[in-house]
């Protein structure tokens, strides 16, 4: 297991928080929730090493259009970059519903 | 020709679906959202959900990833206007296994309704097992919160019936079974599996020619819903649909504690062990179904 940690500039308050996802073979679960700071914290344990460059990628671009502050915890078993963007993109659509 | 609304209709929507694609599926949900079909709307609340993050200290010293609710979901809220609590074990987080916090969690779920039937409140209880039994990186502590489960249950069920259901498709296997059996339901599908060792550890244990672990209608014979109903072992045996499902538990909890959990028939199981062969070739599951349903009705 590795432990990832990532920071993001953001722009505006996200007030409410998001659960999704199971941390089951292929999959992974997203808890996020509003961030403290005027920054986005993101906290991943991977059961596969030595992705950290793949990880940052996706975060990268799930930040380049997300701009809320949040914490973020990723705890994965082994999930695809798609899989991981759109477990991203179902929380987030659940914190601005 | 314009298209008019009834065609685009037809195109979506084809007269001729068949009914199991229609149908809700409750093996397809999540432990979470298996949980929450049972309530009546706007009642559900989550006890030490995943933002709690109680979660396993033991599974990230073995480098495996944990998960913030620890695969177990618990539930409170009214269930046909009564309370109740409803546990469900993550079939997908760990093969659905019982670890110091998950198993606590679901064993201090059952005494608190415990307690509350004890001050005159009536707290019905709902176990919804996706399990391959006690976690193995949790080992002892496993084991151990594993029989504080069963003690729960055994202190829950002279209050109210205590109601399992096992859906598929990981089944309930190892200590939980044993749970499971101390149940005063047991609700199962077709596609479910309940035993004590997988197939798995049995082949491994006593050779291939005792059980093969890849004939799967080998372990469906055996270990199967519909053997385990018309053995009966199990209570009701239903479809895999959110109704279905939601329906026959309903039914259990209507019926009230029975006048004699299935656990104390011990004279009954007895007199079943001794008349078994154990020599005997049982090339065909209906064959214990007869001997044992004969036996059972007087």
């Amino acid at each position: 297991m590795e432990v990832l940690e990532f920071t993001y500039p953001a722009k505006r308050k996200i007030e409410s928080r998001a659960h999704v996802g199971v941390v089951g073979s292929g999959n992974l679960e997203v808890l996020l929730e509003s961030s403290t700071d005027a920054v986005s914290h993101v906290r991943v344990r991977t059961s596969v090493n030595g992705f950290h460059d793949t990880w940052k990628a996706v975060l990268d671009r799930f930040f380049a259009r997300f701009d809320g502050a949040v914490n973020i915890e990723i705890n994965d078993a082994g999930a695809s970059p798609g899989i991981v963007m759109l477990r991203l993109q179902q929380a987030v659509e659940k914190v601005e519903q | 020709m314009t298209n008019t609304d009834s065609q685009v209709n037809e195109l979506v929507l084809p007269a001729a679906e068949p009914e199991f694609v229609r149908r809700h599926s409750f093996i397809e949900l999540s432990a979470r959202e298996r949980a929450m079909t049972f309530f009546d709307s706007g009642t559900a609340r989550e006890l030490l959900g995943s933002f709690d993050r109680i979660e396993s200290p033991w599974l990230p010293l073995q480098d495996v990833t944990p998960q913030a609710d620890d695969g177990c979901v618990v539930i409170r809220g009214k269930i046909g206007a009564e309370n109740a609590v409803v546990v469900a074990l993550e079939g997908a987080f760990q093969g659905g296994s019982v670890g110091e916090v998950s198993g606590m969690k679901c064993a201090a779920a059952l005494d608190l309704a415990t307690r509350d039937n004890e001050r005159g409140v009536k707290t019905n209880a709902i176990l919804l097992l996706e399990t391959g039994g006690v976690r193995l990186q949790e080992a002892n502590l496993g084991l151990a919160v594993t029989a504080e489960v069963m003690a729960s249950i055994m202190n829950l069920r002279k209050h109210v019936p205590v109601v399992c259901v096992i859906a598929g498709t990981v089944g309930c296997f190892g200590g939980m079974s044993l749970a499971v059996g101390l149940a005063s339901y047991i609700v199962m599908t077709r596609e479910a599996r309940l035993g004590m060792n997988g197939p798995e550890v049995i082949e491994q244990e006593a050779g291939v020619d005792e059980f093969d672990s890849k004939d799967k209608a080998l372990i469906w014979a055996i270990n199967g819903g519909d053997q385990r109903y018309q053995t009966g072992l199990v209570d009701f045996l239903v479809e895999d649909a959110v109704e279905k499902i939601v329906d026959a538990t309903r039914a259990c909890l209507k019926m009230g504690v029975p006048r004699e959990h299935r656990s104390a028939k011990v004279g009954l199981f007895r007199k079943r062990v001794e008349a078994l062969n154990p020599s005997a070739v049982w090339d065909n599951p209906s064959k214990l179904r007869e001997s044992w349903t004969k036996e059972a009705q007087p």
